[in-house]
């Protein structure tokens, strides 16, 4: 029972940490709620769909369908992170002092919405098909373990949840003047990871060069699959042996993420 | 700067290397071979193919890979290339029989 809450837990606390960051950081957005349901929804119906279709994925493209649709789900989440960060360092000074009219609120708010409901499906899409492979496959084998071993899932799946929303309780503590600040460093980095793990699926299949791998090892100090080692692999992509293609990445999407947001910050700067 | 340099060294490395094949099979959750001998330098192209009728998970930390394999079902998984050594690997939905260890010369 234990290993089977391990092992789910493991899927979900990902999943959990971007749901919690991405509904801290659009605390102030309107009928936020609804979509972040929906996106949950559509999410968990997704990954119903791509753990029946599993097999079909698997074999396409001469069988790395899984790798490459791992890296486009993870890089078109990247892209709806970077804009969100560029968007919000737009707007994030006028949202801080409540000075923006209402009618503006729920006009940015709505296209806001629609960028965060793809974020959290994709989260989900991703981590629970997985979770509803391993479910299914324990409640296949029918062996008389099942009961315990599904009281195991259902733990793992409220241990992660768990800390998803310890971290969105804990952010909205964050005082008011650090609050985008924080989320949005929180989202940068969320963004970096996704973009190395990306660049980890190319290279398993075989699209990528790895460019040294690994490029450095820390597993004897901090190993991928202890607590921190998960909690830092959510929070901000942690890679125990990264290979250094993934670094690029990482660097890269931190860097480009980094110059839009100072450029959104600042607009009139650059026409001068 | 010693990594990005490092890099750049190995990049010609990267680019003659030529793919080396194997296959590991699951059945009745165990691999088999449980201990597969690759060479070292070289990209690996490993096929897992799944006999049992329930999905496995290939993975590995010290390969950092890790692959869902349908059940009867097989995947294909490109790795390296390796430094000499002994890469354990699992089956991480049947980790109490689904055990092996990639050792590359």
């Amino acid at each position: 029972m234990l290993e089977t809450a391990i092992i789910v837990f493991r899927e979900v606390l990902e999943a959990a940490i971007i749901i919690g960051i991405v509904a801290a950081a659009t605390r102030d957005v309107p009928g936020r709620k609804r979509w972040l349901t929906a996106g949950l929804l559509a999410g968990l119906i997704g990954s119903g769909l791509v753990a029946a279709s599993t097999d079909l994925i698997g074999v396409m493209a001469r069988g790395v369908g899984q790798e490459l649709f791992n890296a486009v789900v993870l890089g078109v989440a990247v892209l709806m992170l970077a804009w969100h960060n560029i968007w919000m360092s737009s707007h994030g000074a006028a949202l801080a002092s409540n000075a923006r009219s209402v009618g503006n609120d729920i006009r940015d708010g709505r296209s806001e919405c629609s960028v965060l409901l793809v974020v959290v499906g994709l989260a989900v899409l991703r981590e629970g098909s997985e979770t509803v492979l391993f479910l299914y496959g324990i409640a296949a084998q029918g062996a008389g373990s099942t009961p315990s071993m599904l009281l195991g899932g259902m733990l793992g799946m409220l241990a992660g949840a768990a800390i998803g929303y310890a971290l969105y309780a804990g952010l909205l503590r964050v005082p008011m003047r650090w609050f985008f600040a924080a989320t949005g460093m929180l989202v940068l980095l969320l963004a970096a990871g996704m973009a190395s793990q990306a660049a980890r699926f190319l290279i398993q299949a075989d699209f990528l060069p790895s460019l040294a791998a690994p490029l450095c090892d820390t597993s004897s100090m901090l190993p991928d699959h202890s607590l921190p080692g998960m909690l830092l692999h959510g929070l901000i992509g942690y890679d125990a042996r990264p290979a250094g293609m993934q670094f690029i990445f990482y660097v890269a999407v931190l860097a480009v993420i980094g110059i839009g947001m100072k450029w959104a910050n600042h607009p009139r700067r650059s026409i001068d | 700067m010693k990594s990005m340099l490092l890099i750049f060294l190995l990049l010609p490395l990267a680019a003659f290397a030529t793919d080396a094949d194997f296959t590991l099979v699951i059945k009745s959750h165990r691999f088999q071979p449980s201990e597969l001998t690759v060479p070292s330098g070289k990209k690996i192209k490993l096929t897992v193919e799944n006999k049992d009728d329930t999905p496995e998970e290939f993975e590995s930390y010290p390969l950092n890979r890790e692959k869902v394999i349908a059940d009867n079902s097989s995947g294909t998984i490109y790795i390296g290339p390796l430094a000499p050594g002994r890469y354990p690997f699992f089956g991480e939905f049947h980790q109490a029989t689904a055990q092996g260890v990639l050792v590359a010369q």
